[in-house]
């Protein structure tokens, strides 16, 4: 019930910012905020109330849905869904606080960032393959008139781009989940659409394939993986720079998450026919788009590609199919997600101030705004994987976990850690030391109150995570094991 | 204001004063240590557990023994030196309190890499110290610098030898090479984890001498090579000679005495590996040796004081590679070279901040000349530190270049030729260390008008005292009194072992006149040169062309930079604009093209575009069910 109400409350917050008269934008923020407030005091609840050390699913709730298709509603969370439960939480009220000055038809937008909450969470606790559906695409329906209706000059593109391609696999991942259901009722008579009834079913490696690459096309172009990735720097940097934060911080974790609970455990004899083909595009995605990010003039292009590159990272730990791959991969997950949250917070609040995120625009920042630039500082050395800092245990675990299942791949990555470091310092030089040349830079307002409340609990976590990542770790490790033994191929 | 104004005066004397709590701490726990019998010299402090995940623990972990407890030493007594000695020279900086915050920050990180358990542990040290060089390399972030030409003069006419030079550069140079280097030692801990299956010092050293040699010799390569990033050994040297753009004592601290030498101490301590692998003790000593004379040669063309004693510095550190690549022979000798230079090559770098603070921030060596009177104590504690870099008999460096060198001749083999290469240097480092103090020190006054070079404050030249001082006797006391009347080796036997008998006083006596008659002709050559009336800048234009490959670094830097920056740079400008649009991005758009035109020219419909592409997509998909279905 818990669970349900953490799911549904975003929805409900969202029907009642409908409710506020058009006209009135004040209310309709501060319903919004209090709405997804709320989401996060009842993930704060449920994450206290989640038995550490324990495996399997907790906290959940099923009912019948469409019995007559086997169709229910159960959810429910593990090691692996509650930290990006949380990770959705904490950063829609903090988007929610980055729109605050947002003056174009607040409360649509506000109402949207609510659902497309809902949308999220509903993918990382849904245990039934329709309910998962269901939610998947409606995520779709938000991000897109997010982008569409309230992005920049070329928004309709990006949205459009975005839509047709990620609908494309989700639809072909339909006809992977309608198989897989017609497969199993063949064989036992049974219709159910049951995550762990299906999951323990037994299925012929050659039809794992088909089923595998079904999956792989939604989740894939979700993630993306390279070559599929073209939907996103564009889709990134037309969105309104609130809205990147959820697509970046959360939604580029569904496709990482969908392999993680459904692509491996169900097939998992597929998952290891697959696995070179995988790590290779992983590796290439990682250095390619390492690569062209260094060459981008827009910051927030820029930080697009390097969210590619460092997805790459995730699905090498992934498909290292160890404890230390996998639960890195978790791990690195949260820690991208507040790391780029924050990385696309800045641009934003830059872009408020400047109206321009081409990298050349700016030069000299840390005079004009030295409190920004500490923040920022932190930010990128997290991305960076510092040491001490939130990246680097993940980056360190999925790389370890990559090195023990296939040392080529590992090596070529970390290649990757190199040029991370290459594009995010170059940036960072460029746009905050120096000399401050351009007239428009000098009398920028540093860091407001509303900034700091929005950057201080991204810095805190970041360094406080970075040396104390226990508390996310040893939830994460049992579930984690779990995915493991359930990826055994049982044939060799 | 008027408190934030007293805070900020107070700043560097709290980080002085915490600096030097800690040298009195790790001095007490030095002599605890000294109180226990060799096999009681090795003490763990158990931390908590950072984190873990199957069979891999991570925990905080610090080691004290003879091998930490000595870096322990040096680390925070230079460091106090240094932090007192930044009183004086940030005095009129605006942003001292951050500069003091960030160089406490690094002598914390550099005690975590020296005094970790475990290789994740020392990582957070060893980046850790890479974050504060970058961050106090830059620390003039806004300032614009005046570095030093020295292909200045070379044409008759050319206007400036100078030319700018901003600071952010150099810091990125200088993180993204040692980055490079991390990668190494990050590689080499997979490498260790999946063949022991642990991190921990103990584990790990203890199963080290059962393994196969081709891993031993891959693990000890990749910590190398982090070496060469963080010790500035080739191929990795270039950021350090770049990295002077930071302030003076962050140079003489970080790029000088201890974060540079971190290199040494890490084969110092992971010694087992290269034991096993032989391979890499022989690689290490020629990548020593090969550093040890480029640098030196390079050395000779600067022009700019502290690039002079960059490369310097450079060259040097391959003498501490020669000294712990040559196996338990050469150990204690690196470890011996690290700890005099310490004290030097901290002095020449004071030194020439004080040059520095006396001419209004000058560093062209051809700007000063006859300082000597100006600049007293500047001048005679430099003069003692170079009498300690060129070996002149009893100095600290005298007795441990000399222990280097011995070491390397006894070992033989490869031994013989990096005895040879660090004969020749020693020669040259003579040379172009007397033409950095005759030219500085010594001679007609070139001084620009209206300039007065006046001497430092007292808070400057205290620790230029002691280090000079220390320059001196290191060397002597070390070698005689440490430990229960043993020498400095037999402190270290717990954690590097014991090595064979020595060589024959006479032989060892024969070996040390030769490299000190190499170096003394060196000093002599640069005596002639610079200290008569010679007019070295007509030479120089008479044979510009060699001097221009020495003043241009043997060009490596050019060659880097067309690598890197001109290759790399097309390459990924190539990806993004070639491939990613018009390849990837021009297929996905060609490819929805099409479906949506054949869709609206198929069917006729007035549908939406996401409405024909969901049922293009559709249509497949059913096909694909079909398959399935009907698939015998």
């Amino acid at each position: 019930m818990l669970l349900t109400a953490t799911l549904f409350a975003p929805l409900v917050g969202a029907l009642l910012v409908a409710f506020v008269p058009a006209d009135r934008a004040q209310p309709a923020r501060w319903v919004a905020l209090a709405a997804s407030l709320a989401t996060l005091g009842l993930g704060v609840v449920l994450a206290a109330r989640f038995e550490t050390g324990e495996a399997g699913f907790q906290l959940g709730m099923a009912a019948d849905w469409v019995p007559a298709f086997g169709v229910s509603y159960r959810v429910g969370v593990d090691g692996v869904s509650l930290p990006l439960v949380l990770l959705t939480t904490v950063l829609t009220p903090l988007a929610i606080a980055g729109s605050w000055r947002m003056t174009d038809r607040p409360r649509s937008y506000l109402g949207l960032l609510l659902v497309l909450e809902t949308a999220m969470l509903g993918v990382f606790v849904s245990l039934d393959l329709f309910l998962f559906y269901v939610f998947w695409e409606a995520v779709l329906v938000p991000a897109y008139f997010l982008i569409g209706s309230f992005g920049g000059q070329r928004r309709v593109y990006a949205a459009v781009k975005f839509f047709v391609y990620t609908l494309l696999g989700g639809l072909l991942m339909l006809v992977g989940i309608i198989a897989l259901f017609w497969l199993h009722q063949k064989a036992t008579g049974v219709p159910t659409f049951d995550y762990d009834t299906l999951r323990d079913f037994d299925k012929a490696p050659a039809t794992q394939r088909w089923l595998f690459a079904a999956f792989f096309a939604a989740f894939a172009i979700k993630t993306p993986l390279w070559p599929l990735h073209t939907w996103l720097p564009d889709a990134y940097t037309e969105a309104p720079t609130t809205t990147t934060v959820l697509l970046a911080g959360v939604m580029s974790k569904l496709g990482v998450y969908g392999f993680l609970r459904f692509a491996l455990p169900l097939f998992p004899d597929a998952a290891h026919w697959f696995q070179p083909a995988l790590l290779t595009l992983a590796v290439v995605g990682i250095l390619y788009c390492a690569l062209v990010a260094t060459v981008q003039r827009d910051f927030k292009t820029l930080v697009a590609y390097s969210s590619v590159s460092h997805l790459g990272f995730i699905v090498l730990g992934i498909f290292a199919f160890n404890v230390q791959g996998l639960q890195g991969g978790v791990f690195y997950m949260v820690a991208h997600g507040l790391v780029i949250g924050g990385l696309f917070f800045v641009i934003g609040m830059l872009e408020e101030r400047r109206g321009t995120r081409r990298i050349d625009e700016f030069g000299g920042l840390q005079q004009a705004v030295p409190r920004m630039a500490a923040v920022m500082l932190v930010i990128t050395l997290g991305s960076v994987a510092l040491p001490g800092l939130i990246g680097f245990v993940g980056e360190f675990l999925t790389l370890l976990g990559a090195f023990l299942e296939n040392r080529a791949a590992a090596v070529l990555a970390a290649l990757g850690v190199i040029l991370g470091a290459v594009y995010l310092l170059w940036a960072y030089q460029r746009m905050w030391h120096g000399p401050l040349e351009r007239e428009e830079n000098r009398a920028l307002p540093d860091l407001t109150g509303r900034e700091w409340a929005i950057l201080g609990p991204l810095v805190a976590a970041i360094i406080v995570l970075g040396l104390f990542p226990r508390p996310v770790l040893d939830r994460v490790e049992p579930s984690a094991q779990r995915v493991v033994e359930q990826t055994q191929a049982s044939s060799p | 204001m008027l408190l934030g104004q007293r805070l900020r005066r107070l700043a560097g004397w709290l980080a002085t004063l915490a600096v030097a709590a800690a040298f009195v701490v790790a001095l007490a726990a030095f002599l605890e240590l000294l109180s226990h019998d060799a096999e009681g010299r090795s003490q763990i402090l158990r931390g908590y557990e950072w984190f873990s995940s199957g069979d891999l623990r991570v925990a905080f972990d610090l080691r004290w023994d003879p091998l930490s407890a000595l870096m322990a030493l040096v680390v925070t007594g230079i460091s106090g030196l240094i932090h007192l000695y930044s009183i004086g020279y940030m005095e009129h900086d605006e942003r001292r309190q951050t500069f003091f915050a960030w160089l406490n920050l690094f002598v914390a990180s550099m005690l975590v890499l020296v005094l970790a358990q475990n290789f994740l542990v020392m990582f957070l040290g060893w980046e850790g110290v890479g974050l504060c060089s970058y961050l106090l390399v830059g620390f003039w972030f806004n300032r614009r610098l005046l570095l030093v030409n020295p292909l200045g003069r070379l044409v008759e006419g050319e206007p400036d030898d100078t030319h700018e030079v901003w600071a952010p550069p150099a810091a990125k140079k200088a993180f993204l090479a040692n980055r490079i280097g991390d990668i190494g030692f990050l590689l080499a801990m997979f490498l260790i984890f999946a063949t022991v299956g642990s991190l921990d010092f103990d584990d790990v050293f203890g199963q080290a001498t059962g393994l196969a040699s081709g891993t031993a010799t891959a693990i000890a390569l990749l910590l190398f090579v982090a070496c060469t990033g963080k010790s500035a050994q080739i191929p990795l040297y270039v950021w350090l000679p770049d990295a002077m753009a930071g302030p003076t004592p962050v140079s003489a601290l970080i790029h000088a005495a201890t974060m540079v030498t971190a290199g040494v101490f890490l084969v110092a301590r992971t010694h087992a590996f290269f034991e096993v692998s032989g391979t890499a003790q022989t690689v290490v000593v020629v990548v020593g040796a090969a550093t040890a004379l480029l640098a030196a040669l390079i050395a000779i063309g600067q022009d700019d004081i502290k690039k002079i004693l960059a490369y310097s510095t450079v060259s040097q550190l391959g003498y501490m590679f020669i000294g712990v690549g040559l196996g338990p022979i050469g150990y204690a000798a690196g470890m011996f070279h690290l700890v005099t230079h310490a004290f030097f090559k901290a002095q020449l770098f004071l030194g020439a901040g004080s040059v520095m603070h006396g001419n209004d921030d000058d560093t062209d060596v051809k700007h000063f000349g006859g300082l000597r009177t100006a600049m007293p104590v500047t001048f005679w504690t430099t003069m003692l530190a170079w009498a300690a870099i060129i070996g002149v008999p009893l100095t600290a460096g005298f007795y441990s270049k000399d222990q280097v060198l011995a070491a390397a001749f006894e070992h033989g083999g490869i031994g013989r030729l990096a005895w040879v290469v660090g004969v020749l240097t020693a020669g040259l480092t003579a040379f172009y260390m007397s033409r950095y103090v005759f030219l500085t020190f010594f001679g007609e006054r070139r001084w620009p008008e209206g300039r007065h070079p006046h001497e430092s404050p007292p808070v400057m030249t205290a620790p230029l005292v002691v280090l000079g001082l220390g320059a001196v006797v290191a060397g002597f006391v070390l070698t005689t009194f440490t430990g229960e009347g043993g020498r400095f080796q037999q402190f270290l036997e717990p954690v590097l072992g014991a090595p064979e008998e020595h060589e024959s006083l006479a032989a060892a006596f024969g070996l040390s006149a030769v490299a000190t008659g190499v170096a003394a002709a060196g000093a002599v050559a640069a005596y002639l040169l610079y200290a008569r009336q010679v007019d070295w800048l007509a030479l120089r234009r008479r044979y510009a062309s060699p001097w221009r490959a020495l003043a241009d670094r043997l060009y490596v830097d050019q060659a880097y930079e067309l690598f890197t920056v001109t290759l790399g740079g097309a390459l990924a400008a190539f990806l993004a604009r070639t491939v990613d649009q018009r390849g990837i991005d021009g297929a996905v758009n060609g490819v929805a093209e099409l479906v949506g035109s054949g869709a609206r020219s198929g069917r006729r419909l007035q549908s939406g575009l996401v409405r024909s592409y969901a049922l293009g997509v559709l249509g497949g998909a059913v096909l694909i069910v079909a398959f399935l279905v009907f698939r015998p």
